[in-house]
């Protein structure tokens, strides 16, 4: 396949005007195939493309076509990935990290907006999209005074839509939930599948940690707090469903950790987890090296792999394959099937961000929790 | 003695139940099952509303859990049913898995028409063969409970079915709505709802027009989970015959795959599987169908066609 960019660069003048309609008529990055070519123009020293694919090096440099102020960069972009990236701008001593000013789809996150390539045959889930004929659920939105961590903390409730006192309901809890939320349309998501009924009705607990990196990594307070604190007081407050098989627990990268180390802490009272992007770094000999950030971390890994039991009843694992935490979640899932759990690994094309783990959700939350699809006709 | 019974797409986004009334000409007031609506039974306001307030709930649900509460015994039975049947569908599904997979791969498969044609049809069969003998057995197993059990001596079973019965005597028609297909058809046979009909006109939407076909087909082309394959859960009321209705059916089946739509509309033949979506009726006198507009069937060579009259 001859790529637009070598069109370009073999039969054409290469002047401003060729630029242009070049420019114009393709959207950019322009996906052919498994290539994508990405294209800034402008004055610069160097251009280079900033990304968070592991494996590759993280910045890719553009080349500027001879004669013109045209930067191209081509790329391998394998089918139905999504790929999250910057365009770094370097003038002097100057470097400048920009959204493509050619690509409008973004993805954001609590750190800002990436721009986003997606890869040939990626489609946006139409269940993350809000469905006029969905009913929405309501969130409630609470201050929870914690004994356990000794402060008060912003907790938000989602009840499905026709909430009833006299039903019972599944319960959720989520880490992370603000971003979730924000980052991930959990509500959209929550209300689509229901409505689809490819996931019962149920409550979610999303939980914000003011000090995620210390509560979330095997932190002991954390496990007592939404088992021993939390999980007691919604049911006191909510009408839920007082069954290991009726609780999940859902988090992502650390959240997945913190998600796991409660189960494992408390064995038998959670019965489903959702585990996305997990930092389960551990070590087979040495120290590790990611720093002190993930030192109770891997410790609680390693301590995992020596003694798994059977923290749960069924777990759902992702990640993304252009993350460093691939391997530790490959690593891991062989481990968790032996303890007799039951256990589904889902890999996707994509990075360790909130669009990856939005667009899991369906597969493992209709897996945790299956609705009533194949009886109710509405 | 049957009565008009007229199928209709689902109500609640476009309601048509009162035109369908208001053209049969049935006055009076309408009885309502809302039974597969479980504990929201009674949240039948903007029905209610819909049919100019002339609807009358039966409590089909909540009568049979008053029921359940008086009679434990009868509970325990029909749990026991319930797990066995619920097994029963397990292993029937396990061989359904293999059998349509073969037929899928029949149908797709490159060759010559004059060697495969004659395999495709068996292998259809095969399906029909299976479907076949699990309504036997869960016939059997219903049989059996009745046989057993004797629901309708049971003191609230009878109790409820004579109060039910009266306030059908004070109807001019019934109205079935959607919801769990298994728990209306359970509630609906347990107070012998449609033994106090008579002849009067039926109008019944997703889950209600499946529970009063003969046969009730469960069906979703796309499920987050597992292959999609349609399966038969059991007999229906046996109001109406010679269809399949199949609720939404734009949006739960595949209907520009001509593939899984040819084997559909094959396997369930000489039934008419008939797409019941929004606004869609359909009226059975008795003895033949009478489509009204836009209502279309699954055909056998894949493509979708208007229904006709038969």
């Amino acid at each position: 396949m001859t790529l637009a960019i070598q069109q370009l660069e073999r039969g054409l003048q290469k002047g401003p005007a060729d630029v242009d309609a070049f420019l114009a008529e393709h959207d950019f990055p322009i996906v052919e195939g498994s290539k994508a070519t990405f294209a800034w123009r402008g004055r610069a020293d160097a251009v280079h493309l900033r990304h968070w694919i592991y494996g590759l090096t993280s910045s890719q440099p553009f080349h500027r076509l001879n004669g013109t102020d045209l930067w191209t960069l081509v790329m391998d972009v394998p089918p139905t990935s999504r790929v999250e990236y910057k365009l770094e701008i370097v003038r002097g001593d100057r470097h400048k990290l920009i959204q493509d000013p050619l690509n409008p789809h973004l993805a954001t996150d609590p750190y800002g907006a990436n721009s986003v390539v997606h890869g040939e045959g990626y489609v946006r889930p139409d269940w993350v999209e809000p469905d006029p004929e969905a009913r929405p659920g309501e969130l409630l939105e609470r201050r929870w005074r914690s004994d356990v961590f000794g402060d008060v903390r912003p907790l938000t409730v989602y009840l499905p839509a026709r909430f009833r006192e006299t039903r019972r309901y599944p319960l959720l809890l989520v880490h992370d939930g603000a971003d979730y939320l924000r980052f991930s349309a959990f509500k959209t998501v929550l209300d689509n599948l229901i409505h689809r009924l490819e996931i019962p009705p149920l409550i979610a607990a999303l939980i914000q940690s003011p000090d995620r990196m210390t509560e979330y990594a095997d932190d002991p307070r954390h496990a007592d707090f939404l088992v021993q604190e939390l999980v007691p007081q919604l049911e006191s407050e909510f009408p839920l469903l007082d069954r290991p098989d009726a609780r999940g627990l859902v988090g992502a990268s650390f959240g997945a950790v913190a998600s796991l180390s409660a189960a494992w802490r408390h064995p038998g009272f959670f019965g489903n987890l959702l585990l996305q992007s997990g930092s389960f770094v551990f070590t087979d000999i040495g120290e590790h090296d990611r720093g002190p950030v993930f030192d109770k971390v891997v410790d609680f890994t390693n301590r995992f792999r020596a003694e798994p039991g059977t923290p749960a009843e069924n777990v759902f694992v992702t990640c993304g394959q252009y993350e460093s935490m691939i391997y530790y979640n490959r690593s891991l899932v062989p481990l968790l099937q032996s303890t007799g759990m039951a256990v589904r690994f889902v890999e996707a094309r994509d990075g360790h961000n909130w669009e990856n783990w939005r667009d899991r959700l369906r597969e493992g939350l209709s897996w945790l929790f299956p609705g009533p699809l194949w009886m109710v006709y509405e | 003695m049957t009565g008009t019974v007229v199928l209709l797409g689902p109500q609640r986004l476009e309601p048509t139940v009162r035109d369908a009334v208001a053209e049969l000409g049935v006055e009076g007031r309408l009885a309502l099952v809302t039974a597969g609506w479980e504990e929201r039974e009674d949240d039948d306001g903007e029905l209610v509303e819909h049919l100019e307030g002339r609807a009358v709930n039966l409590n089909a649900w909540s009568r049979m859990e008053d029921v359940f509460r008086r009679d434990p015994e009868l509970l325990a039975g029909m749990r026991a049913r319930h797990d066995r049947l619920r097994e029963l569908q397990e292993v029937y599904r396990e061989r359904l898995a293999c059998t349509l997979e073969a037929a899928r791969k029949l149908l797709t498969r490159a060759g010559d028409p004059a060697l495969l044609d004659p395999e495709r049809e068996a292998a259809i069969e095969d399906v029909r063969r299976l479907d076949a003998h699990h309504l036997e057995r869960v016939h059997a197993l219903y049989a059996g409970f009745d046989e057993e059990w004797r629901v309708g001596e049971r003191e609230a079973v009878a109790q409820h079915r004579a109060e039910v019965r009266a306030l059908l005597d004070d109807c001019g028609g019934l109205c079935v709505a959607g919801g769990h297909v298994a728990v209306l058809r359970n509630r609906m046979r347990a107070l012998d709802i449609l033994g106090g009909v008579g002849d009067r006109p039926v109008f019944a939407w997703s889950a209600g027009a499946m529970v009063l076909s003969q046969r009730i087909v469960l069906f979703h082309d796309s499920p987050p989970q597992g292959a999609g394959n349609a399966e038969v859960l059991e007999a229906g009321l046996g109001l109406c015959a010679g269809v399949v209705p199949l609720p939404h059916a734009s949006r739960r089946l595949r209907l520009d795959d001509p593939t899984r739509v040819g084997l559909f509309a094959r396997r369930f033949a000489p039934d008419a599987c008939v797409a019941l979506d929004a606004r869609v009726r359909v009226t059975w006198d008795g003895a033949r169908w009478t489509p009204g507009e836009a209502a279309r069937r699954l055909m056998p060579d894949g493509a979708l066609a208007d229904l006709e009259a038969a």
